[in-house]
């Protein structure tokens, strides 16, 4: 890891202005610029640690949404007895992601910024063609082992899949991210690759993420995260669906349901196509298995990432069924 | 350039004061400063949990924590768990009692993880064990004897007044 100087800000607006200068990467759990650092990815000329600024941690729940201060560690909004009972997708997408000391760790602003895992993005030593790291040097990822890679949303650059999974969730309830002032909904703030992979979030040089908002729903607090991974936990998503789904007063009929998939995309991929087939009908188990298949309307396979094309509606059919009480 | 910074950390309940170059990582500072080597630098990437240390009573993975973060904090590493007699902490004396590991290399950070496991009430059962525990890998796959040892610790500890082991 190459050197850097460290300052502590001391406040948001010091952290902020200090973020604006070329070089400089804020610091917040640590655990993605510290990994990328080492990879060899991340060089920054000054790390600015914003750990220690007060105000913005604070969880707060009531009846018309949650507020998550950014600086809110994963392991606690995880283990909130208030999101877990008025959206326990947010809780189990935090829960079911990386290790209980990650959670203790990261941030739920720096949970959003994490990076792709992608193999070659993190290899630059051995790969130096990425897209992503170096604009216009060529993805080495295509033509290359792409089992983790994305099947939607993809480019000619890019196939890097987004490694997220309370994003995922945030997409499917519409967060809103708010940066100081701005309020960006989630399914906005992050870009699709096209020919820009190194852009992957709406956010500029300085601007600080404070506060993720996320408003109350039937289908929030009905709601679940599911995660298929290789092995049973520790590990990213092959695919996982946020599902959240509200029935009319039969009993039987859809009123509103939130669909969302993670570890198949360039970024968190809410499935529309999905919830449109399935609002107004009658829940059962062959509308939600055909609905399902719209998840991944448009895929393109790379070759090992195939597979992600025949489980990620699997794994959102499943998501419903349990939502629906059908499973 | 060498740039250094001053830092005064809490370490294992004792005032610690140090030089480092900012990069430093907590792992590194307790290793190559401290001369606190029963923290292991297994990955140092964030991915086997060996670093694992205590920080405000939480676990962390202090290859991913800079030095100078902990500042103000208290940090706890393994050779902060026994007593001032040199008496074993209950889940030290459950991985000898259970025989929890063959190499040894990946068991001070498995007991600090363990110790914060059953503090956070995350040892119910051996399925929740394994749940909250999978952030410490064991290339030996001593698993069934740590989870064991998790299990008869959590027990010990929740007992009202037990004597652990003396050290062996």
């Amino acid at each position: 890891m190459r050197d850097f100087s460290y300052l502590r800000a001391a406040s948001t607006e010091e952290a902020s202005r200090a973020a604006r200068e070329a070089g400089a990467m804020l610091l917040a759990g640590g655990t993605t610029l510290l990994d990328l650092a080492k990879c060899g990815v991340a060089e920054p000329d000054t790390v600015i640690d914003i750990t220690h600024l007060s105000g913005l941690g604070e969880i707060t729940v009531d009846a018309s949404g949650a507020s998550i201060g950014a600086l809110a560690k994963m392991g606690e909004v995880a283990d909130n007895a208030a999101i877990k009972a008025a959206f326990p997708a947010i809780a189990e997408s935090l829960s079911l992601a990386a290790s209980a000391q990650l959670r203790n760790m990261a941030t739920i602003g720096g949970n959003l910024l994490q990076r792709t895992r992608c193999s070659y993005f993190r290899e630059p030593g051995v790969f130096p063609a990425c897209n992503k790291r170096n604009p216009g040097s060529g993805c080495s990822a295509m033509g290359g082992v792409t089992r983790n890679h994305a099947v939607l949303g993809t480019s000619e650059a890019c196939i890097a899949s987004n490694p997220g999974d309370l994003a995922v969730a945030l997409v499917a309830f519409d967060a809103v991210v708010e940066i100081g002032g701005r309020k960006v909904v989630a399914d906005d703030f992050f870009l699709l690759p096209g020919h820009t992979p190194e852009r992957e979030t709406v956010l500029q040089p300085g601007e600080i993420i404070t506060c993720i908002s996320i408003p109350a729903s039937a289908a929030a607090k009905n709601s679940t995260y599911l995660k298929v991974r290789d092995r049973q936990s520790y590990e990213f998503a092959a695919a996982s669906a946020a599902v959240g789904l509200e029935l009319e007063a039969d009993g039987k009929t859809v009123k509103d349901i939130r669909v969302a998939l993670g570890g198949v995309a360039t970024k968190p991929w809410r499935a529309r196509a999905v919830e449109q087939a399935l609002i107004g009908k009658v829940l059962d188990a062959e509308a939600i298995e055909k609905a399902s298949l719209l998840a991944v309307e448009g895929a393109v396979s790379s070759g090992d990432n195939h597979y992600k094309i025949d489980l990620a509606p699997r794994v959102v059919a499943r998501a419903i069924m349990k939502v629906g009480g059908l499973a | 350039m060498t740039r250094t910074i001053h830092l005064s950390l809490d370490i294992n309940g004792e005032r610690r004061e140090l030089d480092v170059e900012p990069r430093v990582t907590l792992l590194d500072a307790l290793r190559e400063h401290l001369a606190l080597t029963g923290t292991k630098k297994g990955c140092d990437q964030g991915q086997c949990g060996a670093c694992t240390c205590h920080v405000d009573d939480k676990r962390v993975l202090s290859c991913l924590t800079l030095a100078a973060q902990v500042e103000g904090r208290q940090v706890i590493t393994i050779e902060g768990l026994t007593d001032e007699k040199g008496v074993l902490h209950a889940v030290q004396a459950a991985f000898i009692e259970q025989d929890a590991f063959q190499c040894g290399y990946c068991t001070p950070g498995q007991i600090m993880s363990a110790v914060a496991c059953i503090r956070e009430g995350h040892a119910g059962s051996d399925a929740e064990i394994r749940e909250y525990m999978s952030g410490n890998l064991c290339r030996c796959g001593a698993y069934n004897n740590i989870v064991a040892a998790v299990r008869e610790a959590a027990k010990a500890v929740s007992a009202p007044v037990k004597e652990t082991a003396e050290v062996a």
